[in-house]
């Protein structure tokens, strides 16, 4: 075998090892999402521990999602306005920032913020509990960590999500309102009224909390998967909560686009 | 010793190609406190993984109170789990429960006693362990000692049949070492338990275990009651007993050689 044949062989090799470890952990993760399924009904019983853990996700996310909403809702007023002005449209400036952040930016980026706040929070406290042999302990104990620990912050994640998502585009239109309205001087009645007029309950609310649902499940199965898996190292840890932050990102993003083509199709 | 609660049968396990276990029998009766010793590496920890099922042998097998363990399904291992308390090498406590809550823990997820006797019962277990005075205090709150004894209160929490130890004594003070030896032997006595010691620590476990096994190279290199093993002629148990550097474990890790390394 020559050296040529043998670089290559081992090109292939790696692009096949990388393939079936991906593979692996897909499945891995889909076992997961499963073995949850299976043992909500035990964690139902105790519902207390998903309250605690909404507490933790949800609550605990408030401040960075209404802080970053308002933003973005004041940004959203400021650029909706200077184009919409260019046409003479000024008034509908409400109906712009009320469709972006429904549809668009609210479960989108609270999604983000979520993975970022509570989602690597999920998976270093998971990976820590594993690394510090707790999860080997309950185990021991002859009770099943997914119905203890994976299944409530599951659902709480699931929960949590599509509620920040409506704060966000709540408190994003007050943003949009306070920029639009008291400081460039928009008519009030003209900002509320073709928002009212235009926001469609089923095509735009509905859908953009489909969308939060969505992106919860994604996002929490993440930060579970990446925490159970993670090898028991600081360093296993540390790469186990980027890969949360990075996965969670990625898979917001491609699923929001999926999502799209479907509502704006359907 | 017909007697035994736990029979561990020509057991084989290995990750991958490589076997840590070449065919281990091993022997625990009722009421006594056994130890496996050997040096680090040696697949220690990995004989109680296998009895309390959460590894499965790669042939062989353990037999825990009449039940082969690898053959139960998920409930059947649950079920035999019941009957076995394990303190592990660090406590393994619950970070974000109390010590009150860590050692109630076991009783609320498996009886419906009313919280009245839940108290009762956990305070009487801090107490076996001398931390009642602890219990409303958070796991990074306490010492390592202390933290492997609140570990200990809730490994008997529902008076298991079994107690395994894992590296009861790693990392701790003369003293906690002391304490932690008097516990292993007083509440093995009073619960009329079987316990198992995976440890290294040569003078406190010959000072109260009743039989000991080593484990060397994947098989049982020695077995005895502590006086035995003290007279034994064995190298391997002779260099360990005694800390010796020479002997049959190498000081050496397998290396090509120097003059291979330093192009001699």
């Amino acid at each position: 075998m020559n050296i040529n044949t043998k670089t290559l062989l081992k090109f292939f090799e790696k692009i096949g090892r990388s393939f079936s470890v991906r593979a692996l952990r897909l499945g891995a993760a889909t076992r997961l999402f499963y073995l949850i399924l299976i043992y909500s009904a035990d964690s139902f019983k105790r519902i207390h521990l998903t309250i605690r853990e909404i507490y933790f996700t949800g609550v605990m996310s408030l401040v960075i999602i209404i802080v970053s909403a308002f933003f973005v809702g004041m940004v959203l007023g400021l650029q909706g306005y200077y184009t919409l002005q260019k046409y003479g449209s000024s008034e509908a400036i409400g109906v712009l920032v009320a469709l972006s952040l429904v549809r668009e930016l609210g479960p989108v980026v609270t999604a983000l913020l979520f993975a970022g706040r509570a989602g690597t929070s999920i998976t270093a406290e998971i990976g820590l509990m594993k690394a510090t042999e707790q999860l080997s302990a309950m185990e021991m104990m002859a009770v099943s960590p997914v119905a203890r620990i994976i299944a409530p912050r599951f659902w709480a994640g699931v929960i949590a999500m599509p509620i920040l998502a409506s704060i966000f585009s709540m408190v994003g239109v007050l943003g949009g309102y306070v920029v639009a309205v008291p400081i460039i001087g928009v008519d009030e009645g003209a900002f509320w009224s073709q928002m009212q007029a235009n926001v469609d309950f089923r095509f735009d609310i509905v859908n953009g909390l489909i969308k939060s649902v969505v992106f919860g499940i994604a996002c929490t199965i993440i930060a579970l998967f990446e925490g159970f898996d993670a090898p028991p190292t600081a360093e296993g840890v540390s790469r186990a909560t980027t890969r949360t932050v990075v996965t969670s990102s990625l898979a917001i993003l491609g699923l929001d686009f999926v999502l799209t083509s479907f509502m704006i199709s359907g | 010793m017909s007697n035994s609660i736990i029979s561990i049968k020509d057991l084989s396990f290995g990750y991958g190609d490589r076997l840590l276990h070449k065919g281990i029998d091993m022997e625990f009766p009722r009421g006594k406190v056994s130890a496996i010793m050997g040096g680090s590496g040696s697949g220690k920890t990995t004989i109680l993984r296998l009895i309390g099922g959460q590894l499965k042998p790669t042939s062989g097998q353990v037999e825990v109170d009449g039940t082969i363990v690898h053959k139960q399904n998920r409930d059947g291992i649950y079920r035999l789990r019941r009957k076995m308390g394990m303190l592990f090498q660090h406590g393994a406590l619950f970070s974000d429960l109390s010590v009150f809550e860590n050692v109630a823990f076991p009783m609320r997820e498996h009886t419906n006693l009313p919280e009245n006797i839940i108290k009762d019962l956990v305070l009487l277990k801090l107490n076996a362990v001398g931390l009642r005075g602890a219990a409303y205090l958070m796991p990074p709150e306490l010492s390592g000692g202390m933290a492997r004894r609140v570990a200990l209160a809730r490994a008997i929490a529902l008076d298991p049949d079994i107690i395994m130890y894992d590296e009861p004594f790693a990392g701790l003070d003369p003293i906690s070492m002391a304490v932690i030896c008097d516990l292993i032997r007083s509440l093995n006595d009073a619960l009329g338990a079987t316990s198992i010691i995976v440890t290294h620590d040569v003078a406190e476990t010959f000072s109260f275990a009743d039989y000991i096994y080593f484990v060397a190279d994947g098989v049982v290199a020695a077995e005895g009651s502590p006086k035995q093993l003290m007279a034994s002629k064995l190298p391997f148990v002779k260099q360990f007993i005694h800390a010796e550097k020479d002997g049959p474990v190498p000081f050496h890790y397998d290396a090509p050689s120097m003059k291979e390394d330093f192009a001699l």
